[in-house]
């Protein structure tokens, strides 16, 4: 029996690890991203706090994160993973690199999203006596809820692809088990197994991220 | 209540400053309905957000009550903005908040009421504009219609003096624009709210207005009482969207019929007196009717006519006419479209 050959208890740890790494990334990722992406749109052209040059010089450099490869950034970070975490390996010498590579990423979802709000919205909030911040938090974060968490949903969909390329350096998680076994000890039938799983996890978040936009869309 | 100054406003662009508004100067009285009307790039949308400044002059003073804001910042002008409600022409309500929570949002902004008095608050304003049955709906499950009642409401949640309606009735239906204007209103007699009305239909002005100015590229070109403005349009522009709203047959001069011709305008009470018949037999004139136009401007009731008089003693009638309060222009010229008459604005409201 093919199932036979699998160690069903590695596969259950790896995908424990994968969880986590996505987890704990995704938490630090918006509490990062999502402060950068509303000072995006802030700062950007036509708004409240318009500031042409802190938005170029921010855009610019969320860009440069952007523009290098996962796997490169990976490798680039690592004395600064270490200077942090202690270590490159395993889940906790992952997490640093997976957020900066993310945040900028959902950054940009966030400002995609904010500027997405009606302006006219926007004008309706100041023109009640709102202060831009009040508009901001109080109008145009919560007009933009359905856009923010589709962008969380993207986000968290693509550090699941992360994470299993972090496996590559030693990261640990499904990719990790996928590339051990499967690809240098030729285990087909586990590399198939932790796809199946990635492919579901996949499924599985973007299926709830929609349903959640379903929910909190009024428009 | 409300002073612009020789206001004017210009946006700057890469192609340079863009002037927008000219030298205008409004006075708006305290409890008027006041509209201002104009063609879709006139500046209407600039000027009514200048008397809330969400655009700032570029020169020229804003005043209200007596107060010169112009150079309002931070809670000063925030406050200003809390005691000016505002009525957008697409709504802009929050679509994440039901009906009863966009009109609580102005107060939340406030600060000043505990939950169970903003509750309260909105309660009495949703039923003042008619929809306490939908206060736990959201927006986009109510009409257009009512989707501008939740913006009225909301409008009023601080008890502004000045209300600003921003074609607040150009995405609605004739039927709807009824309501809601007879609401507006409503509004303006029970609580004597100021009201300041953006529009490019003469019929809006018509139907809701005291006083009227005429905006065109950046310039007042017109202004007074509705009933001058709108029965005796001196300017072109303003002909012209007094003739989109009636017609041209009030206004038009044919020079086909022989006789005198002659504009008459009855207005108030007189608009209803059998008046023509008798003065024809009297002084013993035929009238032959080449246009008119009846209705109502708010409540007054007009009637005008432009008509052909021969035979008799044409001058006497005339007299007796005016001797009765009606408003007579000699139509001279033979121009195919606006002979400017020659405009005697003696105003006998009977």
């Amino acid at each position: 029996m093919w199932s036979d050959r699998i160690n069903w208890a590695d596969i259950g740890t790896a995908l424990s690890q994968t969880l986590t790494m996505v987890g704990i990334s995704l938490l630090l990722t918006v509490l990062i991203g999502l402060p950068l992406g509303i000072l995006l749109f802030v700062t950007g052209k036509g708004q409240p706090f318009a500031r042409p040059l802190g938005y170029g010089a921010l855009s610019f450099v969320l860009n440069i994160i952007r523009s290098v490869p996962f796997i490169i950034l990976l490798i680039v970070l690592m004395p600064v993973t270490v200077l942090i975490t202690g270590t490159s390996l395993g889940i906790r010498g992952v997490i640093f690199p997976l957020v900066v590579g993310t945040a900028p990423f959902f950054a940009r979802l966030v400002e995609t999203a904010l500027r997405e709000v009606d302006r006219g919205v926007i004008e309706a909030s100041l023109a009640m006596g709102a202060s831009p911040i009040q508009t901001i938090f109080r109008a145009v974060l919560p007009e933009a809820l359905p856009g923010l968490i589709a962008a969380v949903t993207v986000t968290a969909i693509v550090l699941v692809d992360y994470t299993a390329m972090s496996g590559a350096i030693g990261g640990g998680g499904l990719g990790d088990l996928a590339i051990r076994y499967g690809y240098h000890r030729f285990q087909t039938e586990i590399m198939l197994v932790c796809v199946v799983i990635l492919i579901l996890l996949v499924q599985l978040i973007q299926a709830s991220g929609n349903s959640l936009v379903t929910r909190f869309t009024r428009r | 209540m409300i002073r612009l100054d020789a206001v004017t406003k210009s946006f700057t662009s890469r192609q340079g400053a863009a002037p927008a508004l000219h030298g205008i100067d409004l006075s708006v009285g305290e409890g008027e309905i006041f509209g201002i009307i104009g063609a879709s790039g006139a500046g209407k949308s600039t000027l009514v957000r200048l008397i809330n400044l969400l655009e700032r002059p570029t020169s020229g003073d804003v005043s209200i009550a007596g107060r010169r804001v112009t150079d309002l910042t931070g809670r000063d002008l925030h406050a200003l903005r809390r005691s000016i409600g505002m009525v957008f022409q697409h709504f802009n309500l929050l679509s994440g908040r039901t009906v009863a929570r966009n009109v609580a949002y102005p107060l939340e902004l406030a600060g000043q009421l505990t939950k169970a008095q903003i509750a309260e608050k909105v309660a009495a304003l949703l039923a003042r504009v008619g929809l306490s049955d939908h206060a736990g709906k959201y927006p986009r499950q109510l009409s257009g219609g009512q989707k501008q009642r939740v913006g009225i409401a909301r409008a009023l949640a601080n008890d502004p003096k000045v209300l600003l309606c921003d074609e607040a009735t150009s995405a609605l239906d004739p039927q709807t624009t009824g309501q809601v204007l007879d609401l507006l209103q409503e509004i303006n007699r029970d609580l004597g709210v100021t009201i300041v009305m953006i529009t490019h239909e003469m019929e809006v002005i018509r139907r809701a207005c005291d006083r009227v100015a005429v905006l065109e590229k950046g310039r007042v070109v017109e202004e007074g009482p509705v009933t001058s403005v709108f029965l005796h349009p001196a300017h072109p522009v303003t002909r012209a969207l007094v003739r989109e709203a009636e017609g041209d047959a009030a206004l038009v001069a044919t020079d086909a019929a022989p006789g005198l011709h002659l504009r008459l305008t009855f207005t108030g009470a007189g608009a209803h007196q059998p008046l023509l018949g008798r003065i024809a037999r009297d002084f013993g004139v035929d009238f032959a009717i080449l246009g008119g136009r009846v209705g109502h401007i708010r409540t007054t009731p007009f009637a005008q006519f432009s008509i052909a008089l021969t035979g008799g003693n044409g001058s006497a009638a005339m007299t007796a006419l005016r001797a009765a309060g009606v408003t007579v222009e000699v139509i001279e010229g033979a121009a195919p479209t606006f002979a400017p008459a020659r405009v005697e604005r003696q105003f006998h409201v009977v």
